[in-house]
């Protein structure tokens, strides 16, 4: 039995931005797929430190395993990317030819964007560097996407809980989802003034029918594990608690096969929308601009509701 | 009381290991229950599977007791 770990230790040791609060409240919880500018030089980078690591991955038997183990959902900020960009520049060099992608949080898959570090780095950050700042954030999320889209092995998403924006968009990036019966998948965007912008509307389309990402986005309705399954985007759906067990039998069937053939199929199934993801991009930085955005993320963060998903 | 809140109030009681005795049908059941907002949507993906409907989160705008609740999902059955 061949076994490989890593520990994302750099990004254990990385701060967290300064306004985001730990916790499981709705108040700590970042949502939607806003793209946090980097956040502000607060001087508090070894805020991490002796923390848990957000991140680790480990290959045996031909399967590798990506842990998600951020505080409170796994939310997509600037050390999460760091993390990821780590993962996927191992990633290919990894002896595997299936890839397992779960979290060990309890509330879930992923909340999405840090909209907390999206606010701070917008109250920190002089008005003329928000753009630049956005469009490199995009530009690194999107590369990690499409790599995690593309790896030549089969990836298996393994999905409890919350599963919303940006978390939603990570998952999307896999070959198979399987769902627990407690994962609920969503794109809030819309609340914020803003659309997905990590690539979430073009994969989600190339799953489904359009009319269920208008009805998913222009609604911002959240829909369960069966609902997921039945519309396609989910493969199969099982008892609480069972997806990761699922997933690595899952993983195990598909590491059976020939890898040329296995690369093939996916690549020849899963082609990138590489001309879409380039437009909803350009479309996140212009609606970016618009103040409601602003509003909202200080709606979000000040709020002290503990039902921001069911107003 | 409906058959449906019976049945929604022994959901949540057995779900988030409250006393079903003291649940009552016009209480906040955030507040009853003490979840936060995860569980709420845990809570609503189990209602869904447990009654066969789809519940999207704004039909929920303004519902707060079992009461309200057992009605949207009566009217989606």
């Amino acid at each position: 039995m061949r076994s490989r770990s890593c520990i994302d230790e750099r990004a254990a040791r990385k701060a967290q931005p300064a306004l985001r609060k730990v916790g499981r409240g709705a108040s700590g919880r970042g949502h939607g797929n806003a793209v946090p500018l980097p956040g502000p030089a607060s001087g508090r980078r070894d805020q991490r430190r002796g923390m848990p690591p957000m991140m680790r991955w480990e290959t045996r038997d031909e399967i590798c395993e990506l842990v998600l183990a951020d505080e409170p959902c796994n939310e997509i900020g600037t050390h999460m990317l760091e993390a990821l960009e780590r993962f996927v520049a191992e990633a290919r060099k990894l002896p595997a030819r299936a890839l397992v992608i779960r979290s060990e949080v309890r509330s879930g898959f992923s909340a999405g964007a840090d909209l907390r570090e999206l606010y701070a780095g917008i109250l920190t950050r002089p008005r003329e560097e928000h753009v630049p700042a956005l469009r490199s954030f995009l530009d690194r999320i999107h590369a990690v996407m499409d790599a995690l889209d593309t790896l030549p092995m089969t990836t298996i998403g393994a999905v409890h809980g919350v599963c919303f924006g940006g978390g939603f968009e990570l998952a999307l990036t896999c070959d198979l989802l399987v769902a627990d019966r407690t994962a609920r998948f969503g794109f809030p965007e819309l609340r914020l003034g803003l659309i997905p912008g990590f690539g979430g509307i073009p994969r989600l389309r190339r799953e489904v029918g359009n009319a269920v990402v208008r009805d998913l986005l222009l609604t911002g309705r959240t829909i369960n594990a069966k609902k997921a399954a039945t519309l396609g985007f989910v493969s199969q759906v099982v008892a609480p608690g069972e997806a990761t067990d699922v997933a690595r039998r899952m993983a195990a069937q598909a590491a059976r096969f020939d890898r040329d053939a296995a690369v093939t199929a996916k690549a020849f199934l899963k082609p990138l929308p590489r001309e879409e993801l380039a437009r909803e991009k350009e479309h996140f930085v212009r609606l970016f601009q618009n103040p409601c955005v602003t509003e909202a993320l200080r709606r979000f963060v000040e709020s002290k509701d503990v039902r921001p998903y069911l107003p | 009381m409906s058959d449906t809140v019976t049945r929604l109030m022994a959901l949540a009681a057995r779900r988030f290991k409250a006393d079903a005795a003291k649940l009552r049908a016009e209480a906040d059941f955030f507040e009853t229950l003490g979840i936060d907002s995860v569980q709420a949507l845990e809570l609503l993906s189990e209602l869904e599977l447990e009654f066969d409907v789809e519940i999207p989160d704004y039909e929920l705008q303004g519902v707060k007791t079992f009461t309200a609740l057992a009605e949207r999902i009566d009217k989606r059955r």
